[in-house]
């Protein structure tokens, strides 16, 4: 017999051991979501303050005194403006969210505190996805609930005392059985299509490509390893080396920097295509407005403008993963003729810089004449045999850059090619100009999509030939043809980190399927995608009335699933009662109806006697019955089985 | 008016209405079946908080499109709307199969045992009674003790109670109200102090105790045995000092103890008196008589007798 201690019902109890473990865990869980972001420092001392705390309470078990609650929020109030200068806003926010959620640790001895610390745990692994929504964030983060659940599971007044691990079990089952419905919800769930408060404007504090372009910049992209975008092409893909995905063209050089500059809007790209490819694009957010394209795309796609150097920009910023259509041509004549001002600009060159490059271009027109084409070839010429190397650390240029690069360091990656060769184009006399963008990426067969990185961003040259246009000359590609044919990490050698190395980035490659799918189904349902989820039903467009109510319908559905659940229950134990049951239904159907005050033996026997064709079947039923019910305490499961059987095998033959 | 009063007399006025849904439920015969007629349930005050911070969650997930907080959102949505049906299914089949209770006087609490019964395991089950709330699993059968306070002798209808869980996460309450046709009796509480059961004298005589005039055997002296009962002519062929031992005379020791010679005290005084000399002859070893107005019980001893005695005691009107 279990006696238990009697409890009054409203004393502060104090919650046990494994409770607050649970609780530091799931804390633990939320710092380390959030560590993403926090400064380094605030998060280390997070931490010790959450393992302090948790030892205290361990081995000096006692309330932490309240004087000390006061002066712990006003350092970590400090900590915040001292980190952000500012309390609100996402970061400082989150930041104080978390630190807020340890101090709370330190009051929580009643299980309402616990409760609520949890729950403040869940709504801040939530937050951490505002920081990135990745798929392994988002399975990190759901991980972390677990932790919260059974922390609300360890408060229930229950003997049961399993390890942590076996804890933690029945909140994984919770969740795994809480899925249908939660995708339902998700799937069904009306999506705002214009926010209610605030713009998404996320200022985003990473590397992506820029509008103007300056060595470091570009160094610490060429080491980001995040996917960029992703392309699939109607049709086969083109070659590696013709990969070329423009993002911005850069005219204005002043010596150190080149910027782009405000080419006139275009309907039609000023273009003569031979041939041309059809892609789509599902472009990573860079919170900027450009739309890298292939190529020389010929119209600008939905909601975005094109420019007549190629440059295609979107209306707003690309803040969510943006998918496009475009058309590129891929043999063309760009621009076949050159009005006055554009030629101009293509050979503006600040004054007072690179003499000795200027002097080297002097060099060639005197000796090619008119062969721009012979200049061009002498300048890959130089770049190919004259000891140029390919390094992702250069040496630092002085203030002639250029000279310096061409005849001393001799040494630097795309963007110092495509700069220097301009520059020398420039010089000659021949229209040139930058282009930055993407070269190469990865080809998932699997999936028949071209990944791109930010490491492969490139920058390439185009020069302006009289009857041929704008035609695209990469520098790069004549030090380092490797860094074309096969992509950025091959040329690099052995500067890049760790992780972008050899199989584990073949690994990686492949991977990004998933991270594809994630994005394209998950992070890109938006309240676009969420109308078009009934055209296989053949409704076009499904208003927010129609998805309210579809999702009526599936919680409905969930729910009579779920109380049938509830509700159900085994049949009754007995099996020989039901045995005997059946029986009666058998023989009431042949005319003989048990009556209420009748024993199964009276009954059996009256039985036999109303049939008498079948009298011996219906005696041995009978004193197995019997047998059954009153010899033994516990029937033998063999007597059972032949009463079940002999049961079955009746069959009352109607008396007329 | 306090808010507190205006609740008190909503539930008041609930209970009129809605006997089913509250504590006016008609007693009942065991075994009692908790079954989804008579099983509520609503969410905590905590269950309320934690849907709306859901609520937040997901404005603010779809607020700024972030579809994995949104996702994240709905599963701690669904959870919760499980953990409804975990806790409606705790208390869905509960069976109470039998009550029992043991033995106390009035103003001493009883315990009362319930007997519950499931098919499969339930956690973290709750039973308020009275002022008392207690938690037990059932897993099969489970026996759960509770003490009920006592006022006055007599029978003692157990009163209303509450079968409430809150599992699995604490954010909601499934109860069911039950009120089982189920009665302890409660025996009378002795009076303290007064005066021994007058006797005859013949009794008198015997009833101290080692007077026993039947020899049964002799034994070793052990110090402390009175000098007059040492077995002198025995003790001279032995080394040690033999001690005769005397059968305690019980048959001669009845105390016959009559509700009749009880004059000038009033029912309740009487009864007292009576089950005071009942414990001290339970006490002592003693057989006794009792001889009531409506009954008598003859002579006996041992706690099954004591227990038949104040039982009859108990229900005197």
């Amino acid at each position: 017999m279990i006696r238990w201690r009697e409890a009054k019902p409203h004393v502060q109890e104090r919650i046990g051991d494994r409770t607050f473990d649970l609780l530091c865990i799931t804390s633990a869980f939320v710092l380390a979501v959030h560590a993403g972001h926090l400064p380094i420092g605030l998060t280390l001392g997070l931490f010790v303050a959450l393992g302090l705390r948790w030892w205290q309470r361990r081995y000096r078990p006692a309330r932490v005194p309240s004087w000390l609650k006061l002066p712990l929020l006003a350092v970590l109030v400090g900590a915040v403006v001292l980190d952000y200068g500012n309390l609100f806003g996402r970061e400082p926010g989150s930041a104080l969210a978390a630190g807020l959620l340890v101090l709370k640790l330190t009051e929580s001895e009643a299980p309402r505190d616990a409760r609520v610390a949890a729950a403040f745990a869940c709504f801040l692994l939530m937050a951490a996805l505002l920081f990135g929504q990745g798929m392994v964030a988002t399975f990190v983060v759901a991980l972390g609930l677990l932790p919260a659940l059974t922390t609300w599971r360890s408060l229930e007044p229950t003997q049961a005392s399993p390890t942590l691990p076996r804890q933690l079990l029945p909140a994984l089952g919770l969740l795994a059985a809480s899925l249908p419905l939660a995708l339902s919800a998700f799937v069904l769930v009306p999506r705002l299509s214009t926010p209610l408060w605030g713009n998404n404007n996320q200022a985003a504090a990473r590397t992506g490509l820029a509008d103007h372009m300056s060595p470091s910049e570009f160094n610490e992209l060429l080491t980001d390893d995040t996917a960029a975008m992703r392309v699939s092409f109607d049709g086969p893909p083109p070659p590696q080396d013709k990969r070329y995905f423009r993002a911005f063209v850069m005219w204005n050089y002043d010596g150190h920097d080149w910027q782009r500059s405000e080419q006139p809007l275009s309907t039609s790209i000023p273009v003569e295509a031979a041939k041309t490819i059809s892609y789509h694009i599902s472009l990573e957010p860079t919170h900027q407005h450009v739309l890298p394209t292939l190529d020389v795309p010929l119209a600008a796609p939905m909601q975005s403008q094109a420019h007549t150097d190629g440059e295609v920009f979107a209306d707003k910023p690309i803040d969510e993963v943006r998918d496009y259509d475009v058309r590129s041509a891929v043999t063309y004549r760009l621009q076949p003729s050159l009005d006055i001002d554009t030629r101009m600009h293509a050979l503006q060159l600040p004054d007072g810089f690179d003499p000795r490059a200027h002097a080297l271009a002097e060099q060639w027109r005197q000796r090619y004449g008119h062969d721009n084409a012979a200049i061009i070839r002498a300048a890959l010429n130089m770049f190919h045999n004259d000891g140029f190397s390919y390094t992702l650390l250069p040496a630092p240029l002085g203030r002639n850059a250029v000279d310096d690069f061409l005849f001393s360091t001799r040494e630097g990656f795309c963007e110092h090619y495509a700069s220097a060769f301009t520059v020398l184009m420039r010089a000659a006399g021949i229209p040139a100009r930058v282009v930055t963008g993407f070269q190469g990426g990865f080809w998932n067969n699997m999936g028949q999509y071209l990944l791109v990185r930010n490491a492969d961003a490139h920058a390439w040259s185009e020069v302006w030939l009289e009857g041929r246009g704008w035609v695209r000359v990469d520098p790069t590609a004549a030090v380092r043809p490797q860094r074309i044919s096969l992509g950025a990490a091959s040329a690099a050698g052995g500067q890049l980190p760790w992780y972008q190395e050899g199989f584990l980035e073949s690994m990686r490659n492949h991977w990004d399927i998933v991270n594809r799918w994630w994005n394209q189904s998950v992070i890109g349902f938006d309240a676009l995608r969420q109308r078009g989820l009934l055209i296989p039903f053949g409704i076009r467009e499904a208003d927010i009335g129609l998805l309210t109510r579809l999702l009526v319908i599936c919680i409905a559905v969930f729910g009579a699933l779920g109380l049938a659940w509830a509700l159900w229950r085994r049949p009754e134990g007995d099996p020989a009662l039901a045995a005997l049951r059946s029986l009666e239904r058998k023989l009431a159907q042949a005319g003989v109806i048990r009556r209420r005050s009748e024993g199964p033996q009276h009954f059996l026997r009256r039985a036999s006697r109303a049939l008498p064709g079948q009298r011996a079947e219906l005696d041995h039923l009978m004193r197995c019955y019997i047998e059954l019910r009153y010899a033994t305490l516990e029937p033998s499961t063999e007597s059972l089985r032949t009463f079940r059987q002999a049961v079955r095998n009746f069959h009352p033959r109607r008396m007329v | 008016m306090s808010v507190r009063t205006q609740w008190q007399r909503l539930q008041h006025w609930a209970e009129r209405r809605l006997p089913a849904l509250t504590r006016h439920r008609r007693q009942e015969d065991l075994p009692i079946e908790l079954h989804r007629r008579r099983i509520y349930i609503v969410p905590t005050g905590f269950g309320m908080a934690f849907t709306l911070l859901l609520l937040v969650m997901m404005v603010g997930s779809l607020n700024y499109s972030n579809n994995a907080g949104l996702l994240l959102t709905c599963l701690l949505g669904a959870t919760t709307s499980i953990s409804m049906l975990v806790a409606f299914r705790t208390l869905n089949g509960l069976r109470i199969r039998g009550v029992r209770a043991g033995h106390a006087v009035a103003g001493d609490p009883i315990d009362v045992t319930f007997d519950f019964e499931a098919r499969h395991k339930r956690q973290a089950v709750r039973l308020d009674i009275g002022e008392v709330t207690q938690a037990f699993d059932v897993n099969g059968r489970a026996d759960v003790t509770v003490s009920i306070l006592t006022e006055h002798r007599g029978w003692l209808s157990i009163p209303r109670l509450r079968i409430w869980t809150t599992w699995p996460m604490g954010l909601f309450r499934a109860w069911s109200w039950v009120n089982p046709h189920y009665a302890v009796l409660v025996w009378p509480r002795p009076e303290i102090g007064g005066p021994a059961p007058n006797l005859p004298l013949e009794d008198h005589r015997k009833q101290r105790l080692h007077r026993g005039e039947d020899l049964a055997s002799l034994r070793d002296y052990r110090s402390g045995d009175s000098m007059r009962h040492v077995a002198w002519k025995a003790s001279a062929r032995h080394e040690n000092l033999l001690v005769k031992d005397y059968e305690q005379p019980q048959g001669h020791q009845e105390w016959r103890l009559d509700w009749r010679h009880l004059r000038g005290l009033d029912n309740e005084a009487r009864i007292a008196r009576l089950a005071r000399w009942l414990g001290e002859a339970q006490a002592q070893g003693r057989q006794w008589s009792l001889w009531l107005p409506s009954e008598a019980i003859g002579i006996g001893g041992g706690p099954s007798h004591y227990a038949r005695c104040m039982s009859a005691l108990a229900v005197i009107p």
